[in-house]
């Protein structure tokens, strides 16, 4: 089993390198993918370095090309696909059909793995993207409980990556379009979700106001802590009730799965955050990297060691940490 | 132009859907799509039922589309898609890669519903050699995108073979989760959420703490609280070659809506204005490059 780290600049593709990441996945400084943000990402240059740091230590480099180009952008894309062969990535984490063909003919060798931002949920939808462009994985969103990814790596054609630690999207990936009607930027056409341009904190006599494009997505007291106004995330009012209507700022954490997910097949556990800083990195590859060898050695009798979630408790987004919608028992 | 009339969003009891397709069977629209699109746990009219009704209704002379779930995750969901992409007879909306692979297979046409991510024309010749007929352009996409689109598929020789449609009024069906958040608000689990969302046959209504209607919750779906209308930009759409223009389902007014659309369409009313039938402030920001909140027509 494989474990994917993240990487937004070259200290944290370092950091999970020498801390037990087989691989490492990154992007451009462009809107080609998906965590398009001020101060992050690789150009040309520096993902070269990142490929020969990591091909020197023995880890791969994924490129993630995750966002849905338009017409007046398509050359973008297409660079992006072009430096990645140039530059020696391992393989390229595509979620448009249409950047998804043009990698397919003009790269037929180099790897290609579903995006998460492709929505693919089911076996047939896989058998579509198999048969059309050859992916050898895909990254299946956040959505499925643990019943049905073991179904799913049961009848799919390719290798499953599944999101072990990180944010929760609440939303299936790919089709959430909540920050562009908000603002007119999403993950899709952007890849920006809730952009910090169109953030504005408010200290007022009733609390701290956090606004998107002058919404009020929540509003804290003195003793909360303001969090960052992700448009998913706010505290609404329904018919008089005000509450996280949608989804509590919580952060997943599988660990506990790691045994199901092994025998299930699935071949990698993806960290999410990007936008998050080397200490991150370092501290949830060590412990996947501990986790996923005794895991390995002896599923029999794993347990998640007590450490493990409390270093990982400590780099949660929010302060509890949740199953997602692993643990629903529904169908 | 011509006019067509999306599946029902929301979970109507079963009379009252059977009333709508009765009534609209003979209304102005060109096109019917029906099905359930949202949550496999409503199951008013079964997958069989469904296709029945569809059959009944294909009599009448307009074109029957059954649309398929958008979330597929178990292998039941499936089981359901696969029936209606088997009917052996009817068109079919897929609105999931999945269903588009069950059409495929059989080589038969298709339309792609909203949410198909279809951002540019490299996609949709992709999905035309799959059998695609028609699309529905994502709704985040504006006029200027959609103009290129279409420039780059006659610059790719499909233009003028497949058939563009624009979702045009209603709510937006915005985002998709696991989690159903009518039964969250009930505090319900979803595995027994007793169809909760049967009491809100135009969604619940979820706004910012200032009151500003935001989103509107529809079980596993976020719409947006505002109603589109892009009436007002009928003759850009018509210039740049848009086939069709959806009409989303709503529990009030449909006949009056349509038949302002119809007149607009044919010449006989300069009037655009749809606000004596909107239950929420209209917005168009999606089509006119904004956010998908913001209303910027002028009204005639």
């Amino acid at each position: 089993m494989e474990l994917v780290c993240p990487a937004g600049n070259a200290p944290m593709l370092k950091s999970a390198v020498d801390n037990g990441a087989d691989a490492v996945y990154i992007g451009f400084k462009d809107d080609t993918n998906a965590r398009h943000f001020a101060g992050l990402n690789f150009n040309d240059g520096t993902a070269q370095k990142a490929v020969d740091y990591a091909h020197d230590h023995g880890s791969k480099v994924y490129l993630a090309i995750n966002t849905y180009p338009q017409p007046a952008g398509w050359s973008r894309w297409k660079k992006a696909v072009d430096v990645a062969a140039s530059i020696g990535i391992d393989a390229l984490i595509i979620a448009d059909t249409g950047v998804l063909a043009y990698a397919t003919e003009k790269y037929p060798d180099l790897a290609r793995h579903l995006s998460v931002q492709g929505s693919a949920t089911n076996a047939e939808a896989l058998c579509f993207y198999k048969q059309q462009f050859d992916i050898r994985r895909v990254v299946i969103p956040r959505v499925l409980s643990i019943a049905q990814v073991k179904q799913l790596a049961k009848d799919s054609p390719v290798e499953l990556e599944v999101f072990g630690f990180g944010s929760l999207c609440v939303m299936v990936e790919g089709r959430c379009l909540l920050s562009s009607y908000a603002t007119g930027e999403s993950p899709n056409t952007c890849g920006a979700c809730s952009p910090a341009k169109a953030v504005r904190w408010v200290e007022t006599a009733e609390g701290t106001e956090c606004r998107l494009n002058g919404v009020l997505i929540d509003r804290f007291t003195a003793d909360e802590k303001a969090g960052y106004p992700v448009v998913c995330k706010g505290r609404f009012n329904v018919e008089g009730h005000t509450y996280h209507a949608l989804e509590e700022p919580t952060s997943l954490n599988t660990l506990e799965l790691l045994p199901e997910l092994l025998a299930a097949g699935v071949k990698a556990i993806k960290i999410e955050g990007r936008q998050r800083s080397t200490a991150y990195v370092t501290k949830v590859a060590k412990v996947w990297r501990e986790a996923i060898d005794s895991c390995q050695l002896n599923p029999q009798d794993f347990v998640a060691k007590q450490q493990w979630m409390q270093d990982l408790a400590s780099v949660s987004e929010g302060t509890q940490t949740t199953l997602g919608a692993y643990n629903r028992p529904w169908q | 132009m011509r006019l067509s009339l999306g599946a029902i969003p929301y979970l109507w009891p079963r009379q009252t859907v059977e009333d709508f397709y009765q009534l609209h069977v003979n209304s102005p629209v060109d096109v019917i799509y029906l099905g359930e699109t949202v949550c496999a746990k409503r199951r008013t009219l079964k997958i069989a039922e469904w296709i029945d009704l569809a059959k009944e209704l294909a009599t009448e002379g307009k074109q029957i589309v059954l649309s398929t779930l958008t979330l597929i995750e178990a292998k039941s969901d499936m089981a359901g898609v696969k029936r209606l992409c088997n009917n052996g007879d009817l068109l079919v909306e897929a609105n999931d890669m999945g269903a588009v692979q069950l059409m495929a297979e059989q080589s038969l046409p298709f339309v792609t519903g909203p949410s198909l991510n279809i951002y540019n024309a490299y996609t949709l010749k992709l999905l035309y050699k799959q059998g695609l007929m028609r699309w529905v352009m994502p709704v985040e996409l504006n006029a200027e995108t959609l103009k290129d689109i279409l420039a780059d598929a006659a610059a790719m020789g499909i233009g003028d073979k497949i058939e563009t449609e624009v979702f045009s009024f209603g709510r937006l069906p915005l985002a998709y989760s696991a989690r159903c958040f009518t039964a969250r608000f009930h505090n319900v689990p979803k595995d027994d959420c007793q169809l909760v969302c049967q009491n809100y046959p135009e969604g619940l209504a979820m706004d910012s703490q200032e009151g500003l209607d935001f989103f509107t919750i529809n079980g596993i779906q976020t719409q947006s609280g505002h109603i589109q209308n892009l009436l007002p930009h009928w003759q850009q759409m018509q210039q740049i070659g848009v086939d069709m223009m959806r009409i989303s389902p709503q529990p009030h007014y449909m006949v009056e809506i349509i038949k302002r659309h119809y007149q607009v369409l044919q010449g006989d009313s300069m009037a655009t204005d749809l606000q004596p039938w909107l239950t929420a402030a209209a917005c168009d920001g999606y089509w006119c490059g904004k956010p998908g909140m913001d209303y910027i027509a002028v009204e005639t």
